[in-house]
């Protein structure tokens, strides 16, 4: 019975850690946003400020949930859903402390990777469904922006897979008792945190909904609870990617080796996925967004080859470790 | 028994997602019951035992390739006239060929099936199984794929070049 009731009620917490998560965030990251940027934030409702949270939601909650008349109205309120749907899929995998997961495939880092690579059909349909020329321009953006920055976004992934000799996320936190990832997979590391930045189009990379340019991009004809749905879309993929980063990179749930393990393991692995979360709004605070064009060579003309050369240095070290040569 | 039982849901989607695929006069939601005609077949590649083509079709089928196909039409925007001519399309004198040539590729599939006895596959082929299929084996498969990739990106290159040329 428990056994059997335990993924479920898992399934359930995240599902509703994701939501609460997610709403936490957005005073969070504004509240950062704030200290970085010499000013306050959102601090005068409760202490810290934190009531703002609540007063965000019931503004969002009764909102009048419009569709425009001239959009596609099936595809036009499928699409922020779609986004939700697929980043909450993507945490079924994540191990987030021995036996403390949904489920344990042996092809967990694949499916997160369908998963992310499915979110692009919410921003790409919401742009398409709203008939709106920014919004158009938005979805166009993303497609070519998540389409291009998947490809080695998987790739950066292969040296990992590599050392660990598994696709399981479990078997991969085990291979880094010794040494963490981090360590021995750096050019693989910074490919996919900047990857991950692009897929989650989170500012520096928000080209789809630059609004200097293009009013909000994809979600220009969104409000209310739609809206909302997006946005609660992009910090779950701020979540998953900070998870993944950890779970691939840091060792996921194990303490650093030096210190030991004297912290209990979902501990370590919740503090790490804030350290990383936190280093994304520094991200945002400190970095301003490029050019479109700038953003594409940078993808293929630089990470595409940094990717290469990661997959072949690392190829060769292992068979030179194995004595290969 | 729960493995047949969800084989037989997932196949059903599949199905009937295709055949709507084909029938919508909107390019976008026909595509988007493709979407969901391929995820229905990634969750039978994974019911079968091939978790790895399963993750693929998800990745490239449903992830890459159909994004571009949606790309595509964006770019196209045909909107209200492109849907009038889809449905022009869907006239029996069109459709009556190839639906009798499928069905006697259905028949011939039915037979076959029909002179099967028992489950056609219960072993798991891992990724590193498919990965020794395509660097033992089907080696010069793989070769001769990726010749024609590299073709197929110097061409493209090449035709994009001239473009942007007569542009400046």
């Amino acid at each position: 019975m428990s056994e059997q009731m335990f993924p479920v009620l898992l399934a359930l917490a995240i599902l509703l850690g994701g939501v609460a998560g997610a709403a936490v965030l957005t005073w969070w990251e504004r509240r950062l946003l704030g200290f970085w940027q010499d000013r306050y934030g959102p601090n005068r409702l409760g202490p810290f400020g934190i009531g703002q949270v609540i007063a965000d939601m019931i503004k969002l909650l009764t909102k009048d949930d419009w569709v425009p008349p001239f959009a596609d109205r099936v595809v036009f309120i499928f699409a922020p859903t779609a986004i939700v749907v697929a980043m909450m899929m993507g945490f079924a995998v994540v191990p987030f402390a021995p036996d403390l997961m949904i489920i344990d495939v042996n092809i967990g880092l694949l499916f997160f990777l369908g998963m992310t690579s499915l979110a692009v059909y919410s921003v790409l349909l919401g742009g398409l469904a709203s008939n709106n020329k920014y919004a158009l321009l938005g979805g166009l953006r993303s497609a070519a922006q998540m389409v291009s920055y998947e490809v080695f976004m998987g790739l950066s992934l292969m040296g990992v897979v590599m050392i660990s000799g598994s696709f399981s996320l479990v078997d991969i936190v085990a291979a880094q008792t010794n040494v963490w990832f981090c360590f021995s997979q750096v050019l693989g590391l910074l490919v996919f945190v900047i990857a991950g930045i692009a897929e989650s189009h989170r500012l520096p990379f928000d080209l789809p909904e630059a609004e200097h340019e293009l009013t909000a991009g994809f979600h220009t004809e969104y409000g209310g609870m739609k809206f909302a749905m997006f946005m609660l879309g992009e910090y779950l993929g701020l979540m998953l990617i900070s998870c993944m980063i950890v779970t691939l990179f840091f060792g996921g749930w194990l303490g650093p080796a030096f210190i030991g393990h004297w912290l209990p393991p979902l501990a370590w692995f919740a503090l790490k996925v804030l350290l990383v979360i936190n280093f994304f709004v520094l991200l945002r605070a400190a970095i301003p967004r490029p050019r479109y064009d700038q953003l594409m060579s940078l993808g293929w003309k630089v990470m595409l080859p940094i990717t290469l050369v990661n997959l072949v240095i690392t190829g060769a070290v292992l068979l030179w470790m194995e004595g290969g040569f | 028994m729960l493995e047949i039982i969800l084989f037989y849901i997932a196949a059903s989607i599949a199905l009937i997602a295709t055949v709507l695929a084909m029938t919508r006069a909107n390019a976008i939601h026909a595509l988007i019951y493709l979407i969901v005609s391929l995820l229905a077949v990634a969750v039978i590649f994974f019911l079968i035992g091939a978790p790895f083509a399963a993750a693929l079709e998800i990745v490239i089928y449903a992830g890459a390739i159909m994004v571009l196909f949606v790309f595509v039409i964006m770019m196209l925007n045909l909107g209200e006239e492109g849907d009038a001519r889809e449905r022009g399309l869907l006239q029996p004198k069109i459709w009556a060929g190839p639906t009798l040539l499928s069905l006697m590729l259905f028949a011939e599939l039915l037979y076959m099936i029909s002179t099967i006895e028992g489950p056609v596959s219960m072993q798991v082929v891992t990724a590193k199984d498919v990965g020794l299929a395509l660097f033992g084996p089907y080696v010069l498969a793989v070769e001769i794929a990726a010749m024609l990739l590299l073709a197929g990106l110097v061409g493209s290159y090449h035709l994009g070049r001239r473009y942007l040329e007569r542009e400046v």
